[in-house]
């Protein structure tokens, strides 16, 4: 009896859980098809979390002539994955460096590496700004190419100035630590360079720390909202992020705004899921926790 | 392997100070921006907003249109971040030609050296046929102009009024804090609201200083001294300053008013569940349409120094930076038509920044729906502190009306602001450059 009750209260305090994280979500998706007044006449009811009323994709249509909501989509695809691929050899680089290669100043260097992390962008945003604005840009014209200074309103500006990531390299740190130097060792006694071991043994053996870098990145790069403002005149240079406050004006449409929130959330959710396994093993093997 | 991780790290660092090199080769960039020959690029706060937006887009196909020499090319952000983009721009020097800024904001805008002075004379519409609100001046020279300009008004259904006794206002006889307060009371003794004020306390940024700040003034405060602009201390925590915030937490206080109302305080109050809001003109038209008849159009009310409302919408500026100052002049002469002010006016259901344009908008004539809301603006404007302080000082003053409502000391998160303020004051030699 003691047992039943353990799991049951067990099952129960996961369930409440589970529906605490899972019905703004589930709010989210229904009421993107209803409409803004009964979005507001269902709040006081369990009616908001149900599929039921008058139904439609007419919110959904909404998004696409408020928003060029596919060219944002694009974009944020575009700028989060080359930023998740770069992220993840650059900083396991750096991370193989500060953890495998024995150099003087590699502890105080990853020490200032841990440093920046307390740092918060805004406080560099606007400093940043000017930096990348006086790096040089090779573009094409035509069929010249051209060089001229300032990377503002480019794709690149939304992705290089987040490639190098400090809890990346840490987290990549932690994890070659777990894996037994010997394995090192007896590649150079074969004859491996650092790039050989780096690239043969140690990247291979690091799936899920992989994994979850590529989710830590994704994340804030999808999640990007303040730098391209910033940095980003022309509109079919923006990402999904952005597009949200096109709806914040007078009309607002809170309908809309759901529309909007679902089809940018789905990728992502469609990203843990499917990385999910891999995440909580390498968070767990790390030792480093969120 | 010892020597190859040396060489390996010498080259990182050689990399490393060759980046460092190439970015400091290329310093100093050009000091102008926002045109490319003679075509110019123009921002606007307007993405998303449709109505607003497709009135800047036909402005500018006519002014396309009219002549060959210059082009305008429109970019469109969202408006909740445009300043943050406007100040990285100014920073890298990246501003366009042509901007619109928010009314508040053109003093520090021009102290900051963003905006460069205008000079509109000859065109069609005369700038002193506009409302002085619309009309962006700092240091007697101007620096930008808008179409319209917003009101602030109660808004109440007159029939929820008449059932619980609560006398109708008008212009000439608004209501006195006591009658406010009284009515307020038999509203939330009824039972039949929650909260019968809605206030729009959910809001954030600029609405808390252009909605509440006139309540200050019409107790007798303000959020600086205007005689020279260099204090807050006296005026921002004053005895009636004091007393705003004492009134002004009794809202909350007395379950009057919500400390942070809900998501679309119109939408509720369209629904019903509050019975008296405190909005922009914004809204009338929705109002009025949703309403009918029953809607009551209620002038500010008189806290002792006359009823006060805020002043200064968005207006059309150049960037100091323009690289084609002679065409942003042609484009914003231009646009200073009558039919435009009369597009603006109808297309966002704003107050239209010169008569002539009102008397083309049949609810803006006199007798019309709205022309109350006309009135409003011409009588009771006190323009927001024209100080390149501004957007700090707004800052500070929505800092403490939130502590207040949340049940802060009122002296105390007053005289915190006005203190926070005068340090901001002396440490930019009071905008004195």
């Amino acid at each position: 009896m003691t047992s039943f009750l353990k799991h049951f209260g067990g099952h129960t305090g996961r369930i409440v859980l589970a529906l605490v994280f899972a019905l703004p979500l589930v709010f989210m998706l229904v009421s993107s098809f209803k409409p803004d007044d009964q979005i507001f006449g269902d709040l006081d009811s369990l009616r908001a979390f149900l599929p039921v009323g008058a139904l439609s994709l007419d919110n959904y249509m909404a998004v696409f002539e408020r928003v060029p909501a596919a060219r944002f989509l694009l974009n944020s695809v575009l700028i989060s994955s080359i930023t998740v691929v770069l992220g993840i050899v650059v900083n396991s680089m750096a991370a193989f460096a500060l953890s495998r290669m024995q150099w003087p100043g590699r502890k105080l260097v990853l020490t200032a590496v841990i440093a920046t992390l307390i740092v918060p962008f805004e406080t560099f945003a606007l400093p940043l700004v000017w930096w990348v604005n006086q790096l040089p840009l090779l573009s094409v014209n035509g069929f010249h190419l051209e060089w001229s200074t300032g990377w503002m309103d480019t794709y690149q500006v939304q992705i290089l100035p987040f490639v190098a990531n400090a809890f990346s390299v840490f987290f990549f740190h932690q994890y070659f630590q777990s894996i037994p130097r010997e394995l090192d060792e007896a590649a150079i006694v074969d004859g491996a360079g650092w790039f050989t071991i780096y690239r043969r043994i140690v990247m291979p053996l690091s799936g899920p720390a992989i994994a979850t870098v590529a989710i830590l990145t994704f994340l804030p790069a999808w999640n990007s909202y303040l730098w391209p403002l910033m940095v980003v005149q022309s509109e079919e240079l923006r990402p999904v992020m952005v597009g949200i406050s096109y709806f914040f004006q007078l009309n607002v449409g809170w309908g809309q705004i759901m529309a909007y929130s679902s089809m940018i959330t789905v990728p992502i959710l469609a990203l843990f899921v499917a990385f999910q396994r891999s995440f909580v093993n390498s968070i767990a093997s790390s030792g480093v926790k969120g | 392997m010892l020597f190859r991780t040396r060489r390996l790290a010498a080259a990182s660092v050689a990399v490393t100070a060759a980046t460092a090199l190439v970015a400091g080769c290329t310093s100093g960039s050009g000091s102008t921006s926002g045109a490319s020959g003679d075509t110019l690029t123009l921002w606007t706060h307007n993405a998303g907003n449709s109505v607003e937006l497709d009135v800047v887009k036909k402005i500018i196909k006519d002014f396309n249109g009219s002549q060959d020499k210059y082009k305008v090319k429109l970019q469109a952000f969202p408006q909740s971040d445009y300043n943050n983009s406007v100040v990285a721009a100014a920073s890298a020097r990246k501003l366009p030609c042509l901007l619109d800024v928010d009314g508040p904001n053109v003093a520090n805008w021009a102290w900051g050296g963003y905006l460069s002075p205008i000079d509109v004379s000859g065109s069609e519409v005369p700038l002193s046929d506009q409302l002085a609100s619309t009309v962006g001046d700092y240091k007697d020279k101007l620096y930008a102009f808008g179409f319209y300009d917003v009101s602030l008004a109660f808004f109440a259904r007159k029939s929820v009024l008449g059932e619980h006794g609560i006398r109708v206002p008008t212009m000439d006889k608004p209501w006195t804090k006591d009658e406010f307060d009284a009515g307020l009371a038999k509203l939330k003794k009824s039972g039949k609201f929650e909260y019968p004020l809605e206030m729009g306390t959910g809001g954030t940024g600029e609405w808390w200083s252009y909605g509440y700040s006139p309540q200050l003034q019409s107790f007798g405060g303000d959020l600086i001294d205007r005689d020279d602009y260099k204090t807050a201390s006296g005026t921002l925590d004053g005895k009636n300053a004091v007393e705003w915030a004492s009134w002004f937490h009794s809202l909350v206080a007395n379950g009057y008013m919500a400390k942070k109302s809900g998501a679309d305080p119109n939408k509720d109050f369209l629904a019903g569940k509050s019975a008296i809001q405190w909005d922009g003109s914004w809204n009338a038209a929705k109002n009025a349409e949703k309403l009918g008849d029953d809607l009551a159009i209620i002038p500010p009310v008189d806290f002792g120094n006359g009823p006060k409302i805020g002043g200064a919408s968005w207006q059309w500026a150049m960037s100091s930076t323009c690289s084609n100052k002679a065409g942003a002049q042609e484009w914003l002469k231009f646009s200073r038509q009558t039919k435009y002010f009369v597009d603006y006016a109808k297309a966002t259901s704003t107050i239209p920044a010169t008569d002539a344009a009102a008397q083309q908008i049949a609810d803006y004539q006199p007798g019309g729906k709205f022309d109350v809301l006309v009135q409003f603006a011409r009588e009771y404007v006190t323009v927001r502190p024209a100080t390149p302080a501004y957007p700090y000082i707004s800052t500070e003053f929505e800092k403490a009306a939130k502590d207040i409502l949340a049940g802060a000391d009122p002296k105390n998160a007053l005289g915190q602001a006005a203190k926070d303020i005068d340090s901001n004051l002396k440490t930019n030699n009071y905008y004195s450059n």
